[in-house]
C-alpha cells in the first residue's frame, strides 16, 4: 500500500510536470494575446500596391505598440492590389479615419508590419473601414535600381559639366 | 539468380514483418479498453517509463539547450542578429530537437526496459502461465506498457523543450548577454500555436512507435538469453530509425 502510493504520487508529480511544461510552451511562447478576447476586436482593410513579403499574423503597430493583427491578405483583380484585412484590438478606438498606413521592417532579419501612423480628422476608424493613404513596402531591388539610376545620372552630368 | 532469390526474401521478410508488426498492433489497441479497466496497471508503467526518466529527460534537455545557446548564438552574430536566439533555438527545439532526442532517449532508457522484461517474461514462461490462467498476456502485460509509454513520451517531449528553452536562456541571456525582452518578444513574436502542435503531434507518433517496437520486440523475442539481448538491441537500432524517418515524413506532411 505505502509503496503504491509512492508510485503513484511520483507519477502525479510526472504528469502535472508534463502540463505545466505543456501550458508554458502554449501561453508563454506564442502570441495568442490578441486572439485570446476575439470578440473585442474590429476589423479594418487597406488597398496595397506592393506588400513586400507580408503575412497573415503580423503586427499592426502604433507608434510602436502592437494594436492589431494583419488577419488575411488577398489580391483583388479588379483593381490589381492587395487587400489586407487587419483585426485591431477594440481598446484602440480612436485611431483618427484618415490615418496613414505603411508596410515596415523591424530589424534586419525581422518580419514586416504594418505602421499606423495617426491623422488629424475628428472621426476616428470603425469596423469595416477602408484605411485611404497607405505607403507600399519598400523592394529592395526597387530601391537599388533607383540608386544606381540616380548615380548613373549624376555621374554622367559630372563628366559632362568638367569637359 | 541466386542473388534476386536473395532480395525477394528479404523483401519479403520486411513486407511480413510490417504486417505482422500491424496486425500486433492491432491486437494491442484491441485489448486497451479492457486494461483501460484497471488503470493502475497503467500508472505502473507511466512511472516506469516516465517518471522514472524524468532525471535524464531533464539533464539532457537543459544541456542540448545550453549548446543550442552556445552555437546559435555564434552563428548569429556573425550576421550582428543575436536577438533571433529566442525565435532560432526554440523552433528547433520545438520541431525537431525536443521530440526526436526525447525518442531516441525513451528507446535507450525505456525502450530497452520494457524490451528486456517482456522478452524475459516470455524466456521464462511467464507469458504461458498467464495463458495457462486463462489471463490474456497482451491485456495484462503488454497493453499497459504500450499505452504508458504513449502517454509518457509526449509529456517527456514538452519537458525536454521547456528545459531546453531555459537552457538557451541560461547560456544565450546570462552568459553572452542577449537582451533579455529581445529574446522573449522576438520569440513570441515568431513561434505560434501550430510551432507547439507539430512538437506535440511528433512527440505523440514518436511515443506510439517506439512503444509499439519496444512491446513487439519483447513479445516475440526469441526464449533464450541470446534472444532477449538480440531483442534489446533491435529495439534501440529500430526505434531511432524509425524515429528519424517517421520524423521526415511528419516534417514534410506539416512543413
Amino acid at each position: 500500500m505505502r509503496s503504491t502510493r509512492a508510485v503513484e504520487i511520483s507519477t502525479g508529480l510526472f504528469v502535472l510536470l508534463g502540463f505545466a511544461a505543456l501550458f508554458f510552451l502554449v501561453t508563454q511562447i506564442t502570441n495568442r494575446d490578441l486572439s485570446l478576447n476575439g470578440g473585442a476586436s474590429y476589423e479594418v482593410y487597406a488597398e496595397f500596391d506592393n506588400i513586400g513579403s507580408l503575412r497573415p499574423g503580423a503586427a499592426v503597430s502604433m507608434a510602436g505598440v502592437t494594436v492589431g493583427r494583419v488577419e488575411s491578405i488577398r489580391f483583388d483583380q479588379d483593381i490589381y492590389k492587395a487587400v489586407v484585412r487587419m483585426r485591431i484590438n477594440s481598446a484602440y478606438d480612436r485611431i483618427p479615419a484618415d490615418s496613414d498606413a505603411s508596410i515596415m521592417t523591424s530589424g534586419l532579419l525581422g518580419g514586416q508590419y504594418v505602421g499606423l501612423t495617426p491623422g488629424g480628422e475628428d472621426t476616428y476608424l470603425a469596423d469595416g473601414d477602408r484605411i485611404e493613404f497607405v505607403q507600399d513596402a519598400l523592394v529592395l531591388e526597387n530601391l537599388i535600381n533607383q540608386l544606381v539610376a540616380n548615380f548613373g545620372r549624376r555621374d554622367g552630368r559630372d563628366d559632362g559639366s568638367e569637359r | 539468380m541466386n542473388l534476386l532469390r536473395e532480395l525477394f526474401e528479404t523483401l519479403r521478410a520486411f513486407v511480413a514483418a510490417v504486417g505482422a508488426v500491424t496486425l500486433f498492433l492491432v491486437r494491442v489497441l484491441g485489448q486497451a479498453p479492457r486494461a483501460l479497466v484497471r488503470p493502475g496497471l497503467i500508472v505502473d508503467q507511466v512511472h516506469n517509463v516516465g517518471a522514472l526518466s524524468l532525471v535524464i529527460i531533464m539533464t539532457c534537455g537543459l544541456f542540448v539547450g545550453m549548446v543550442l545557446g552556445l552555437q546559435g548564438y555564434d552563428l548569429l552574430q556573425r550576421f550582428g542578429s543575436e536577438d533571433a536566439l529566442g525565435t532560432g533555438a526554440t523552433l528547433a527545439l520545438l520541431k525537431e530537437l525536443g521530440p526526436v532526442v526525447t525518442a531516441l532517449l525513451f528507446a535507450g532508457r525505456a525502450g530497452t526496459a520494457l524490451a528486456s522484461e517482456i522478452g524475459l517474461m516470455r524466456a521464462t514462461d511467464q507469458l504461458t502461465a498467464m495463458e495457462m490462467m486463462a489471463v490474456d498476456p497482451i491485456r495484462r502485460v503488454v497493453a499497459p506498457r504500450f499505452l504508458g509509454g504513449a502517454i509518457a513520451v509526449p509529456l517527456l517531449t514538452v519537458i525536454f523543450i521547456s528545459i531546453g528553452i531555459f537552457g538557451v536562456q541560461l547560456i544565450g541571456v546570462q552568459q553572452f548577454g542577449v537582451d533579455t525582452a529581445a529574446f522573449w518578444s522576438q520569440m513570441r513574436a515568431s513561434v505560434d500555436m501550430n510551432d507547439v502542435l507539430e512538437g506535440v503531434i511528433k512527440g505523440c507518433v514518436f511515443g506510439v512507435a517506439c512503444s509499439l517496437v519496444a512491446v513487439y520486440e519483447g513479445y516475440t523475442a526469441t526464449p533464450t538469453p541470446e534472444g532477449v539481448g538480440r531483442a534489446t538491441t533491435r529495439t534501440v537500432v529500430i526505434s531511432a530509425v524509425l524515429t528519424l524517418i517517421l520524423d521526415y515524413m511528419l516534417t514534410a506532411v506539416m512543413l
